[in-house]
């Protein structure tokens, strides 16, 4: 069996390019994928975390990542379509030109 | 374990408030899809869209305190409905009431499509009492995220008005930032424990069976997730922006019923799941609310517009009720719990007042928008200066209270210097309140705005006087409001 540190040190790293994607990009629509990014590292670290361990049967990890990925299927919606009601007022979804509120 | 005992532990009646809130929100969607009126002006059925969604609010109250007393654990314990989360729910239910007066009239001229608002608040309403209610890593997740999303879309109900959508944007981008951080804790969580459920990880963790690097490691993001929804700072970005860009209606409920729902969701999972752990988490909770009492409060002084000052203001409030939550210990939760419900109507009566203030809906109230205000409207003076002194912690009101409990949690606790700096930095809180008040009282409005007077409508009226009800009577009788909000933990 693939050590756990192994999986766990891959969540990490997409954790951390999910993280660097939202935060350096400029274009809403990519922001929002780091953050999808950044979710699907967390249903990696809880299936691994449910394989190894001791009480398999109990299937809180598995449990726990179906709603993960279904929050993050209501998320995407809801996201793209505040995006698209920025668009309609603005014209752009760059976030450095939200800038109105401020102080 | 057999199917008998599991269809035995189905137990509805613990998540029955959250039940018959989400019926009304579907009523509500319903009466919205198919009760559509001739004309604009004459709305037909809709017109009664709010008062449906106050008898769901008053029904959930009233299941509330029909389960008082009973604690039912539902669903193989993921929920609980101890005295802590009904006393959450009421905190919320009274956010959520207040929130429907203030809209009524408002929320027309925002978006017309009022049915989805009112089902958005209730269902965010539900989020919220069962942030009070999760036992459970999944169920907290579950919750943070119903509340957050609904919020997200009511932030940018505004649509027409590039800085309610702008808003919305920030929030949306951050909250779901801070969630991912939030679930990646709750994993580690779950990978250093081997459970989900508070009662196991907290055995597992007074034992010393848990991996002490994924522990703390998930206990950290856990605190940066919950840090971002209640806005301490350095998490703190958004709030402003937000509480401004919002239609202030929104801004009210948010600010006072995010804050009950996260901070309940943060003490039932530290003094519950986590006591153990406590000397660890302890240092960091003390350091976010030193940062957040001085850093919330500084910023507030030098704001022009009122929504952002009261944003600030939040972030501070947000201070005070953490180092209640430092010592780890059921008074602090207590403490916690009723400077919540302090909080919770003090500061929507005065974002009600704000709102008055607009001169164009959506658009933002100034400082100097409330300056004569005394000579315009004696009234909503007199109730803006109510609020103010209560948020300013002066006795006899509620605020004061909330204050006391708070910094004697803090002290009983062993943390006195926390203490202290939540006093000092009261005093300079104290200095932007009552600059809103000298201004209604004491200074001359500019001459366009001598002669118009603010706008106010039955419903609106109706809420601030709950609310300024409130803030009188719980400073007069604090020890009845106390009992009723003591937190007792499955009982």
């Amino acid at each position: 069996m693939v050590p756990l540190n192994w999986y766990l040190g891959l969540a990490a790293f997409l954790f951390c390019c999910g993280l660097y994607t939202s935060l350096a990009r400029r274009n809403a629509v990519a922001a929002l994928m780091g953050i999808e990014l950044m979710l699907n590292a967390v249903n990696l670290n809880l299936i691994a975390f449910w394989r190894h361990s001791a009480t398999m049967d109990m299937l809180a990890g598995q449990v726990f990542t179906l709603f993960v990925i279904a929050i993050a299927a209501a998320e995407a919606a809801v996201g793209l379509a505040l995006i698209i009601s920025v668009y309609r007022n603005r014209k752009t979804v760059n976030l450095d030109e939200l800038d109105m509120l401020k102080g | 374990m057999n199917d008998a005992m599991v269809m035995l532990n189905l137990n509805m009646q613990a998540i029955l408030p959250q039940t018959v809130l989400i019926l009304f929100a579907l009523l509500i969607m319903m009466v919205d899809a198919f009760g559509s009126g001739a004309t604009e002006e004459h709305a037909g059925a809709k017109g009664a869209l709010p008062w449906i969604a106050i008898v769901g609010i008053l029904s959930a109250g009233a299941a509330t305190a029909w389960a008082w007393g009973k604690t039912p654990v539902s669903f193989q314990g993921q929920a609980i409905n101890d005295h802590f989360a009904l006393s959450i729910n009421l905190v919320v239910l009274l956010a959520a009431l207040l929130a429907v007066l203030f809209s009524t009239s408002y929320i027309q001229k925002v978006n017309r499509q009022i049915g989805e608002y009112y089902a958005l608040i209730l269902l965010c309403t539900v989020g919220m009492m069962l942030m009070g209610a999760a036992t459970d890593l999944i169920v907290l997740f579950v919750a943070l995220e119903i509340f957050s999303l609904a919020l997200y879309i009511l932030t940018g109900l505004h649509r027409a008005n590039p800085r309610s959508t702008e808003a919305a944007m920030k929030y949306f981008l951050l909250g779901a930032f801070a969630s991912a951080f939030f679930v990646y804790g709750a994993a580690l969580l779950y990978g250093a424990t081997g459970a989900t459920q508070y009662d196991a990880i907290a055995f597992i963790v007074s034992n010393g069976q848990a991996d002490p690097y994924l522990l703390y490691a998930g206990i950290g993001l856990l605190i940066v997730g919950f840090g971002f929804k209640v806005s301490l700072v350095p998490f703190h970005m958004w709030t402003p922006d937000v509480y401004q860009g919002a239609p202030t209606p929104v801004t009210a409920f948010m600010s006072a019923g995010t804050k009950a729902a996260a901070f309940a969701g943060l003490a039932r999972l530290l003094v519950l799941a986590l006591p153990a752990a406590q000397p660890q988490w302890g240092w960091i909770l003390a350091i976010f609310a030193t940062l957040t009492m001085i850093l919330g409060n500084l910023a507030a002084v030098r704001q022009q517009s009122l929504k952002r000052m009261l944003a600030y203001s939040t972030i501070a409030h947000a201070g005070y009720i953490l180092a209640a939550l430092v010592p780890g210990t059921v008074e602090g939760a207590d403490a916690a719990l009723f400077y919540l419900f302090t909080y919770a109507f003090m500061n929507m009566g005065a974002f009600a007042i704000i709102m008055t203030l607009e001169e164009k809906v959506g658009e933002d109230a100034l400082q100097e928008n409330a300056r004569g205000l005394n000579q315009r409207a004696p009234l909503l003076a007199f109730l803006m200066a109510v609020f103010m002194f209560s948020l300013s912690g002066m006795p006899p009101l509620a605020g004061f209270f909330g204050k006391f409990f708070v910094f004697r949690a803090a002290v009983n606790g062993g943390w006195a210097w926390l203490a202290v700096v939540g006093m000092i930095t009261s005093a300079i809180a104290a200095y932007y309140y009552l600059r809103v008040v000298v201004a209604m009282y004491f200074e001359k409005p500019s001459a366009e705005r001598e002669a118009t007077v603010p706008h106010t409508w039955p419903a609106l009226q109706i809420g601030l006087a709950i609310a300024a009800a409130f803030t009188i009577v719980v400073g007069i009788l604090p020890s009845f409001w106390a009992g009723i909000m003591q937190s007792g933990f499955g009982w």
